[in-house]
């Protein structure tokens, strides 16, 4: 079966207090590409190993937070029929111009019932990798930093979590890979669009709009421990890691950017394909799903939270 | 401040992101001198940091201070964790 739907989480746009500080924190120490800055003062970036022009942008701002996660979909036709879909869901719905973000094409912005803000875009201008496409070396040169491979997802939490897993579910083609049980209430849902541990995850909280992280990957353990070396070389601030999670078996670091919005590296998740079965987490067991060698609950991990 | 907290070993303001986005180490500065570098209007307005209620992780005493904590983390998941 071919890809086809939504394919890849496509860029978060997240909200900076100083744009310098914010850059040097993900173009210098994260690796990511500097690929644009547009006539608003936005900064575009993207992990080493993405085609498209960028998967982050960092814009300016009074607050901190997630302005809006946006995710790339097969073609055109998919685009105005997920459109259709999720007006018969009865979403708010706003189009986005072409060209609001340099490089991207029209985007389907819809609200979400736990308050995000997501969008929908079949075309984004092609960038490269860094490596030919015949004959290609394994990885380009002068990568910086962590060296982040891509934009993998992010994790936001909201009251209305049945509302948003019933949209992704239902009207986005996403599968539930994951998830947290209390008895018959989920407390925590994971989904992907393609074979990953998950593209974007939702936990229960009261509130709405809030981000939890947004998620870089690497390609492996050592390059998650390298990370945690930079975060104490550079004085970031750490949040929780090195070490493993239950949920979705990544090994994982988790700190901040210099706003306060959660960032996290990870490497070597777990994969899914539609026949494989979901997995669940009892409610007594949050801390190992969460911090599988803890295995206990970490105030700030679990509270702190930027945006809405 | 809240690194000096930090440093110290003492327990007494929340630490959220120290980058003042969370809101979590939000004080009330009650007396003393105090530079404050840019904090998430989410969590402190403008009236708000007019009367000395700022966020620890983004603010220099310039003088010894008395502080009231206002801070806290909400917990995420409605139930059946704590």
């Amino acid at each position: 079966m071919a890809m086809t739907g939504v394919l890849r989480p496509g860029h978060v746009q997240l909200r900076v207090l100083d744009l310098d500080e914010a850059v040097t924190h993900y173009r210098d120490y994260m690796g990511l590409i500097e690929t644009h800055r547009d006539s608003q003062g936005r900064v575009y970036l993207k992990g080493w190993d993405e085609q498209d022009w960028f998967s982050v942008v960092l814009r300016e701002a009074d607050e901190a937070g997630m302005d809006h996660m946006a995710f790339k979909v097969l073609d055109e036709e998919t685009l105005w029929r997920l459109q259709g879909d999720l007006k018969k869901f009865g979403c708010q719905l706003e189009r986005i111009a072409a060209g609001e973000l340099d490089h991207c094409g029209e985007r389907v912005r819809f609200t979400a019932p736990t308050g995000h803000l997501f969008e929908l875009y079949a075309n984004k201008d092609h960038y490269g990798n860094g490596i030919a496409t015949t004959n290609p070396a394994p990885w380009p040169e002068g990568l910086k930093g962590m060296q982040a491979v891509r934009f993998d997802h992010c994790l936001v939490y909201g009251e209305d979590l049945d509302g948003s897993v019933k949209l992704f579910t239902e009207v986005l083609g996403f599968q539930l890979t994951e998830q947290i049980m209390d008895g018959d209430l989920q407390l925590a849902a994971f989904m992907t669009c393609s074979t990953k541990a998950h593209d974007v995850a939702f936990i229960r909280q009261a509130g709405k709009g809030k981000l939890h992280h947004a998620s870089f990957l690497l390609k492996t353990w050592e390059n998650v421990l390298r990370a945690a070396d930079i975060i104490s070389m550079k004085d970031i601030a750490i949040d929780i890691g090195p070490t493993r999670h239950g949920l979705t078996r990544g090994q994982t670091i988790y700190f901040f950017d210099p706003s306060g919005n959660r960032n996290e590296v990870f490497c070597d998740d777990s994969y899914v394909y539609p026949d494989t079965p979901v997995l669940t987490w009892t409610a007594d067991r949050t801390g190992q799903a969460i911090f599988y060698h803890s295995r206990e609950l970490n105030d700030r991990f679990m509270g702190v939270t930027t945006g809405a | 401040m809240l690194k000096g907290m930090e440093r110290l070993g003492r327990k007494g303001i929340p630490v959220g992101c120290r980058g003042g986005g969370c809101g979590i180490c939000k004080v009330e500065i009650v007396r003393g001198d105090y530079r404050c570098k840019r904090m998430s209007r989410a969590h402190i307005s403008v009236a708000e940091e007019a009367r000395g209620v700022v966020l620890a992780c983004r603010t220099t005493p310039q003088s010894d201070l008395d502080v009231r904590v206002l801070g806290k983390i909400q917990r995420a998941v409605m139930r059946a964790l704590d």
